[in-house]
């Protein structure tokens, strides 16, 4: 057999090899380049006290995460009850909540109905911050620093395994 | 009482249809400055719609794709260029969002890839022909009677 | 009960076929008569099987049984009759069968048409059908029942997706399926003649027809597919390098150069190696496509519902089909001839140049689309790769290929020289260019890419006007053009029609993205605009009602120098069931150019965004496939190829003297 009769053969087992690994991967989700990077700087209203201006620098210092979410976004209320639970447990880190593109009384009305673990919560009318973000779908959640750079985010809900695997460690990693 | 004539007639039928000729009116550009918004265009087609299966932002009615297109518009009318626009897109989102594959490391063989396979081809069917002239005639099928290039030539 | 019938059926068909394959391979193998003779009717049982199983499929849709999963996710109680039809193949699920019943259509038409090939071919080819259709018809049964129920019953259907209810989508699907699964047949072919060991000019021959009515086909299904995007999706466009209308462009372009490649081992019995693996190759595109698409392993607006377990499953049948076929070709290819001997500047050499760049061109597709999977999979980051990148890349490998395509033809077989095609050219170029520049010119703006483009387009009809030239010219006694012109070969001709059909293909793609305008404009009742010396008065927006959909139409009157041209009727659909705003858009179309009109966004006054577009040239694109299609079906027409049973002592001569220079 003539090795140059082979080429084709192994031209597409190597093919096979990635198309085969394709199968676990998936070509919608976009990992986020601002991981490592510092976190956008915003300044914009609060959702409840729409006087009140929460800025990035006001949370330089600590360990927060953000949270986007909306009350039009259906995978957010799947989510809600994981981030009210873990903002009652001991040693939990500051989270802010992210209104996008949502309607001041829709978003407090969604609140007041599924409960609030947020310590302050950012509206943001326009998408804006969002796109800052990086934000392409809701629900996301970002992990900021000490220093205000991006650490993780989380495309999609959280789910129970991300938090213990992935979040939880990576918060106590920080605030070491 | 007015006496109607029939230059009053020619009067009123001009002063209707005057009215309705004006009443068409010429439909205003659907972009507040067109120029702008073919730049946007443009720059929207190479970008990629995130929450899309597999379409621009410029085809997309995504919400979204709609903000985007609304940001790009706002950037242009304050003098970023495209490049910049397109690197703004680039910091939140990554190279996914650019359809055409910016030219680095990761990238090259996706570009340059066509061009060495081509030279390549073209340079291995070269030695192999060449490998064959150089063949003896028993290494091939023996010719027919007729002329393959019969019948319509002479 | 249908539906249960329906499965039953296919559960007896993959007996039927796992019969086919095994016996008639078997037979063939050990040259025993009976095993053999059971090849046809096993296929033409087989056919039947599934023929009737779609039609238990298509019954449940006509008959809105919506306890029929499949069913009630794809169609309404509102959709007309024969969007209920096409939604057979509207899913996943039936569009598979759709594939199955293809598949069966090709293998009854050879068992058909096929009495003058020896029986231990025959069977081999059916028996590789069979097995081809084994596994399909597993993987349906396994992982993709149509016929699962849905219990309770829904009370009304999902409705078919809304860009799905128009004429195209009714012939689109079937007409890409014939294509592609056509080239099942030029595989099967290669398949055989590799088992058997008879690979020659005969063989040629023979797969020559089968594999030109697939592409046949399968041009059909693509320029089908394009032109009802244009008029379906809204916007104008009608390409988007998207991975599935890749997936279909791939086998396309290798099943090109078979075709090409078929003609040498044919005429010369040269390229028998090369064309054998052309044949695996096109096949395997085939199949590489139907993975794509329904695998989710690329994002697409055309892809399916997707489900990993189906990718895997799909995965393992093109390596067992493809990597059987690519060791099968390893171990026999070196026992096959050379065929008859060739120069380097020859007709084979042309010949051997197109195939390697139609092979490039359709490599560079490949890696283009599935560049960001293998980013991906190494862990180097996500990226896309869209339209700029092929349209770079796939035009620029086209300038060869098209260049070539002005010489080729004329090249003489066995051995010709430079210097005299050169001369024989020598008008042919500056001609082009001319013709290029003027058609500028008369448009208004010359551009380089465009001027190009057309230089290579007019190019090729040059050269063909010069080849027609010399096989009309006088001969001896035979002066009659028009008797000459009775002499040539259907199979040139052919060749000629289609050649021109990819220089109108060019011409069209040339003309309309150089010189395209649109506007977006605000049109309420009784607005005026103008674009391209047209005249648009939207005379008035209303309501109309649909079978299962209500739209607001505008009345657009385009008129040009104050003559009425037409009246377009853009509509912006809402479907009952599948909200989902969709855009109808309205054109008048000639040769020469489009008004393409469609409504975008309503405006919070009333009026309505309309986009309106200039379109110059833009169906010499689909009117290019069809000539291409025209140039096949010429070739297939070919006398030698309707030929009766003849005793194969007699058929070398003839396949050489019977007046084909192609």
């Amino acid at each position: 057999m003539k090795a140059r009769l082979l080429w084709p053969l192994g031209i597409f087992i190597v093919l096979v090899v990635f198309l085969a690994i394709g199968l676990k991967l998936d070509p919608r989700e976009v990992p986020s380049p601002l991981v490592g990077k510092p976190a956008p700087e915003f300044s914009a209203p609060a959702l409840m006290e729409p006087d009140r201006v929460i800025r990035k620098q006001d949370m330089l210092g600590k360990v927060w995460m953000l949270n986007v979410f909306a009350s039009w976004c259906v995978a957010c209320r799947e989510e809600h009850p994981l981030m009210v639970a873990y903002a009652r447990t001991s040693g939990a880190v500051p989270v802010i909540g992210l209104n996008y593109k949502d309607k001041r009384e829709d978003g407090k009305a969604w609140l007041s109905q599924l409960g609030n673990p947020y310590t302050d919560i950012v509206f943001d009318l326009d998408g804006r911050i969002g796109i800052n973000f990086g934000v392409y779908g809701v629900p996301e959640t970002f992990i900021i620093d000490k220093a205000g750079v991006i650490r993780y985010k989380q495309i999609g809900p959280i789910t129970p395994e991300a938090l213990r695997d992935k979040i939880e460690p990576l918060l106590r990693q920080l605030n070491a | 009482m007015l006496k109607l004539n029939l230059r009053h007639a020619w009067l009123c039928l001009f002063l209707v249809l005057g009215v309705g000729v004006v009443q068409a009116k010429e439909a205003e550009s659907a972009a507040a400055n067109p120029e702008i918004e073919a730049r946007m265009m443009t720059l929207a087609t190479e970008l990629r719609c995130l929450v899309c299966q597999n379409q621009t932002i410029a085809d997309s009615h995504a919400d979204l794709a709609v903000d985007l297109r609304q940001q790009i518009r706002e950037m242009l009318a304050t003098g970023k260029t495209e490049n910049e626009i397109r690197d703004y897109m680039v910091q939140r989102y990554g190279d996914f969002v650019l359809y055409k594959p910016p030219f680095k490391a990761s990238t090259a063989v996706l570009w340059i890839g066509p061009a060495v396979l081509l030279v390549l081809a073209l340079t291995l069917l070269g030695l192999m022909l060449r490998k064959r002239q150089r063949l003896s005639d028993d290494a091939f099928d023996p010719e027919p009677e007729a002329d393959p290039n019969t019948p319509n030539k002479a | 009960m249908i539906p249960e019938i329906g499965h039953l059926l296919l559960i007896m068909a993959l007996g039927v076929a796992l019969a086919q394959g095994v016996v008639s391979l078997t037979g063939a193998q050990r040259e025993n008569g009976a095993w053999m003779a059971l090849s046809r009717p096993l296929a033409w049982v087989q056919f039947v099987l599934v023929a009737l199983s779609f039609a238990c499929l298509t019954a449940s849709f006509v008959q809105l049984d919506f306890s029929v999963l499949y069913v009630a996710s794809n169609s309404n109680t509102d959709l007309p009759l024969a969007y209920r039809i096409a939604g057979v193949w509207g899913g996943h699920e039936g569009s598979l069968l759709l594939w199955m019943l293809m598949l069966n259509v090709w293998s009854v038409a050879v068992a058909a048409f096929s009495r003058s090939l020896p029986a231990v071919f025959v069977s081999r080819i059916l028996g590789v059908l069979g097995l081809v259709a084994v596994g399909f018809l597993l993987f349906t049964l396994i992982t993709s029942n149509p016929f699962e129920r849905l219990l309770p019953a829904a009370l009304e259907g999902r409705d078919l997706n809304p860009l799905l209810q128009d004429p195209g989508m009714v012939i689109h699907p079937p007409m890409l399926y014939m294509g592609y699964v056509g080239f099942s047949v030029a595989f099967a072919f290669a398949i055989a003649a590799l088992l058997g060991g008879q690979l020659d000019s005969t063989w040629a021959r023979w797969t020559r027809p089968w594999t030109t009515a697939a592409w046949i086909f399968l041009t059909f299904g693509i320029g089908l597919g394009s032109w009802w995007a244009y008029n379906e999706l809204g916007w104008g466009g009608w390409w988007f390098w998207d991975p599935v209308e890749n997936a279909s462009f791939m086998p396309w372009l290798a099943g090109t150069a078979l075709i090409h490649s078929l003609a040498v081992t044919e005429k010369r019995g040269g390229f028998k190696v090369w064309t054998v693996l052309l044949s695996i190759v096109a096949f395997s595109l085939s199949l590489l496509g139907t993975f794509l698409v329904r695998s989710g392993v690329l994002s697409s607006v055309h892809a399916f519902a997707t489900d990993p377990r189906r990718g895997l499953f799909i995965l393992a049948f093109l390596v067992i089909v493809i990597g059987s076929s690519l060791v099968l070709y390893a171990w026999r290819a070196p026992k096959v001839g050379l065929g008859q001997r060739f120069g380097l500047v020859s007709k084979e050499s042309m010949l051997l140049v197109n195939n390697m760049l139609l092979i490039v061109a359709a490599a560079a597709v490949l890696l283009g689309t599935l560049y960001p999977l293998f980013l991906d999979a190494m862990g180097m980051g996500k990226i896309s790769v869209g339209a700029p990148y092929f349209e770079t890349v796939f035009g620029l490998l086209m300038v060869p290929v098209m260049f070539a395509m002005g010489i080729g033809p004329l090249v003489r077989w066995k051995q010709d020289e430079i210097g005299g095609v050169a001369r024989r050219l020598r008008f042919a170029l500056p001609i082009a260019l001319a013709a290029a520049l003027l058609v500028g010119w008369s448009a208004g703006r010359i551009s380089l890419v465009a001027t190009g483009g057309l230089t290579l387009a007019f190019w090729i009809v040059a050269s063909i006007g010069v080849d027609l030239v010399e096989r009309l010219r006088p001969v001896g006694q035979q002066t009659n053009v028009i008797a000459r012109m009775r002499l040539l070969p259907r199979a040139m001709v052919g060749m000629m029609v289609a050649h021109f059909g990819v220089a109108a293909f060019a011409f069209g793609v040339a003309m309309v993205k150089t010189y395209e305008i649109e506007n977006d404009v605000k049109m309420g009742a009784d607005t005026t605009t103008e674009l391209a010396g047209y005249n648009f008065r939207m005379i008035d927006l209303h309501e109309v009602q649909g079978p299962n959909y209500k739209a607001v139409q505008g009345q657009i009157e385009v008129s040009r120098d104050g003559k009425l041209i037409a009246t377009l009727q853009p509509e912006k659909r809402i479907y009952r069931v599948q909200t989902n705003p969709m855009t109808e858009a309205a054109v008048d179309s000639n040769l020469l150019r489009d008004i393409y009109v469609s409504m975008g966004e309503q405006l919070p006054n009333g009026d309505w965004i309309v986009r309106v577009q200039y379109k110059p040239f833009i169906y010499w694109i689909w009117n290019g496939c069809l000539i291409m299609m025209l140039g096949g079906v010429l070739a297939l027409s070919d006398r030698r190829y309707r030929q009766r049973k003849s005793s194969t002592a007699e058929l070398p001569a003839q396949s050489l003297s019977s007046g084909a220079a192609v």
